[in-house]
Order: structure tokens, then sequence, then C-alpha cells
């Protein structure tokens, strides 16, 4: 693919791929199909956690029952991705690479502590996921590298993981907004380490550490909810458009992350 | 882009085809093949006007490549009738009058063929969000609704009849 004289792209499940070359906006000279890979069609167990290879279509995600149990956000957010028919194509890698700031599973990734397993000419790193997106439609791939497999850590004992979005259509639409969090209990059901994440509600995903200062050290009190409600408006630098003003998408930002904090919560087993 | 060669299995048939490396696989099932019934209604992913399964996976064709479906077995709205004997889906497409123009019937029959395959008895509420992939602008979706209970009902009678036969 390094080689490639003219435009040269990968195909992972080519729902965004081939939109884009319906509408003209890309003509490839050549199309790699990292499917025929076959370390990239399954998701394995790993001592350290889940390697889900980047051909893994989304629907695969969620036939798993151990990483439903593990992520149950992770795998929500990547079966929220259009229909069964895109279900059945899509990657959450492809996703990531296709750098849309309202794609579904990449809050949930960030949240979870995601690293893409990343392979080039010039070898093999690892970059956590959130260090993947540089803006709209833009990555940090160097041109021949490509993202081998998303790598999920095993989950901290007593934590939970959850991701919510806003859409005027329960199907088959695009996050107008949506919040990630993922969270660890101590004793007591104290929060003792969270991760809130915002989507489409900036350039790309937003970490808010402030989100996660809110809650932890509480046990998710009105309080502590109403902290991390404004930590996450705080945070909010989205655009105005038809589909969802500034002044909405900023104050839906803050009640998803809290319902979603409480949703992981529960997950954590705390009452 | 240069052509590729495809040896691949349609409705149960080896078939070959030459297509170029961009081409999707929803020109090759109508334009090189002839199989008409997958119907282009957007071309990007949103009416499942085009939906077939490969290797059982529903999937819409326009959203993928000709050359994905080397090796690979594709299923058709042309495969699901045996010979003159209709699949108690398309009947009761035919009897719950579920269809009008008829654009967007092969891709109800097989998003609805994928789900009972899946999950025999399905509600209502599972058959609407296993359907949010297909758009109808005629009929509205009760009538397509109705005829896929009536034939997972239809399909579970068979299967006890059947059973208490054998036994
Ligand atoms: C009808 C429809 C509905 C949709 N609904 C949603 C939705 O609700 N939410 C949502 O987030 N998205 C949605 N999408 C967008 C799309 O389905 C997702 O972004 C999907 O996850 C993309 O994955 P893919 O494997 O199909 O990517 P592809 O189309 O194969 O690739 C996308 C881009 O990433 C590059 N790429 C892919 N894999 C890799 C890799 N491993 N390494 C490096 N680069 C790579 C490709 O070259 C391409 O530029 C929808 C699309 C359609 C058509
Ligand atoms: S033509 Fe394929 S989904 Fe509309
Ligand atoms: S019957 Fe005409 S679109 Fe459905």
């Amino acid at each position: 693919m390094a080689n490639a004289k003219g435009s040269a792209f990968l195909l992972a499940g080519g729902t965004d791929l081939l939109v884009r070359m319906k509408s003209g906006a890309i003509d490839p000279e050549l199309i790699v199909d990292i499917k025929r890979i076959p370390a990239t069609q399954a998701i394995t167990k790993t001592a350290s956690g889940f390697k889900i290879g980047a051909g893994v279509p989304c629907a695969q995600l969620g036939r798993d029952a151990a990483l439903v149990k593990a992520w149950p956000g992770v795998v929500e957010a990547a079966n929220l991705i259009g229909s069964d028919q895109v279900q059945g194509r899509c990657t959450v890698a492809g996703n990531l690479c296709n750098a849309s700031p309202a794609a579904d599973s990449v809050p949930a990734m960030v949240a979870a502590r995601a690293k893409a397993a990343i392979v080039g000419a010039g070898g093999r790193r690892s970059v956590a996921v959130e260090k993947v997106v540089t803006g709209p439609g833009r990555t940090s791939l160097e041109k021949g590298e490509f993202i081998e497999a998303i790598v999920l850590p095993t989950p901290a004992p007593k934590s939970g993981d959850a991701y919510l979005r806003f859409t005027p259509r329960t199907e088959m639409d695009i996050a107008v907004c949506s919040a990630a969090v993922n969270l660890t209990l101590g004793p007591k059901g104290v929060v003792t380490a969270a991760r809130v994440v915002l989507g489409a509600v900036a350039p790309t995903v937003v970490l808010v550490p402030a989100a996660a200062k809110a809650i932890i050290g509480s046990t998710l009190d009105d309080d502590a909810l109403a902290n991390l409600a404004a930590a996450c408006e705080a945070a909010c630098a989205p655009i105005d458009d038809k589909r969802g003003t500034v002044e909405f998408r900023t104050e839906v930002a803050g009640v998803l992350a809290r319902r979603a904090a409480k949703l992981a919560y529960e997950r954590a087993g705390g009452k | 882009m240069a052509g590729v060669h495809v040896s691949t299995t349609v409705n149960g048939d080896d078939v070959e085809f030459v297509c170029p490396g961009s081409e999707s696989l929803l020109d090759v099932l109508r334009n090189r093949l002839g199989l008409t019934g997958a119907k282009e209604g957007c071309g990007t992913g949103d009416c499942g006007a085009c939906s077939v399964t490969v290797d059982g996976q529903l999937v819409c064709a326009c959203l993928m490549l000709g050359a994905e479906v080397e090796g690979r077995q594709v299923q058709t709205v042309e495969g699901m009738a045996q010979g003159d004997q209709l699949h108690p889906l398309q009947r009761q497409f035919i009897e719950n009058a579920a269809l009008q123009c008829g654009i967007c019937t092969p891709g109800f029959l097989m998003a609805a063929k994928a789900l009972l395959d899946r999950n025999p008895d399905p509600t209502e509420t599972e058959i609407r969000y296993a359907l949010a992939g297909n758009l109808c602008r005629c009929t509205g979706y009760d009538k397509i609704v109705r005829a896929v209970s009536a034939t997972a009902k239809e399909l579970s009678q068979e299967a006890t009849t059947k059973g208490s036969k054998k036994r």
C-alpha cells in the first residue's frame, strides 16, 4: 500500500468507504481488503483483555458473551451503528479511522482505555484510541500504516461502562451528541476511578477529566452528578446545525453523561 | 481500476465473473448476473432495497464490492421460492397486502428471512428493529410487520405438526 502510485484505501466493512466512492468523493486506485488477513477476523481473549481484529463486524461483538459481560458499554455503542445490514459489515476500527466526530463506538472505546494496535512498514506500535483521530476525517496514521486490532483491557473488578446517544430516530441515525462512562467502585460503593467521554460535541471525541474528578470519591449522589453534568457542559464546543443547536447539544451532553454514569454505576454493582 | 476475476456461489449455483475492483456487489448481481431482484433505492446503505445474505449474514449489496464475495455463499430473493412454490414469507406478503409498488419488497423479504432464521418467534418490537434498515415509501410498515408475524406463526405451527407426526 505504501508503494501505491495513486490513492490507496484500506477496506474493512466498507460502510463508509463505499458510500464515499459512490458519491464521487474518492476514486481509489487501489483497495486493500483487510478482511482477507485471517488474524483480523477474530475476537481473542488474552491474559490482559480482548483483541478485536480489524475485520470483525460489529454484529459479532454482540454475539461474544465474554466481551458483552466485560464491556457492555463498548458493545452497546458498536451495536448502535446503522441497521442489521450495516452491523453485518461495519467494524470498530473502521468507525475509528473514518474519524467522524459522531462515531458511536469511539467514546465508549476511549472510556474503556482501548488501544489501537497499528502495523506499518516501520513495525508495530500501540496507541491510545483517543490519539488516533486528530480532526474530522483525519487520523494520526502514517501512509502505509493500518490498525490490525483494537485492544481492550480486562476490566477492573467492580467496574462498569455505558454509552448513550441522542438521536431523533431510535435507529439508523447519527448521534446529535453522546456520552460514555467507565467507572470503578471501591468499598461502600465509592467511585475510585472514572473516565467520562463525550461524542459529537467537538471536532473529535473529548475525554473530560474534570467530569471524572467530579464523581471520584462520591457514591454518585445528586451533587456529584450535577458537578459531572456541569463539567461536561463546560467541555462542549459543538457545531450549530439543523440537527442540534449549540445550546441543545451542550445541555443534552450533560444529561446523557449523568444517565450513562448511573448505568455504569449499576453495572459495577453499586446501588 | 483493473478487472478482478471472482468465483462464488449465488443461490446455490457456482458463478464466475470479472468486474472492476470498485464495482459493487449490487451492480454485479443486477448487470452481470441478471439477478434484478435486489434493487438500488439509494446506493448508500440507507434503504435496504438491495439486501442479500453473504454466508448467511444480511448485508446491503450496495455496500459491498463484487470482489469481496470470492469463495462466499450469496443468497438473493431469486433463491427464496422453491420452483413454483413461494416461500411462506412471500405468500404472507401477498396475503397481507404487504406491498404496493414492490421496490422495497425483495429487501424486506431477505431481511425478514434473516430475522426468522435467527429468531423464529420474534415480538413485534423485535420485528420492527430487525427491519429498521429497510424503507418502504408506499405500504407503511404495519402490513409488513403483520406478514412477518403471520409467517412466524405459520412456520412454528408447521414445526409442531411435523414434530408430532414423527412421534
Ligand atoms: C446506513 C448507514 C448508517 C450508519 N449509521 C452509523 C451510526 O449510527 N453510527 C456511526 O458511528 N456510524 C454509522 N455509519 C457509518 C459507518 O457504518 C461506521 O463508521 C462504520 O463503523 C465504519 O466501519 P467500516 O468497517 O465499514 O469502515 P470502512 O468503510 O471499511 O472504512 C472507513 C475508513 O477507515 C479506513 N479504515 C478502515 N479500517 C481501517 C484499519 N483497520 N486501519 C486503517 N484504516 C482503516 C478506510 O480506509 C476508510 O477510509 C453508518 C453508515 C451507513 C451506510
Ligand atoms: S440501495 Fe443499498 S441500501 Fe439502498
Ligand atoms: S411497496 Fe413501494 S416502497 Fe414499499
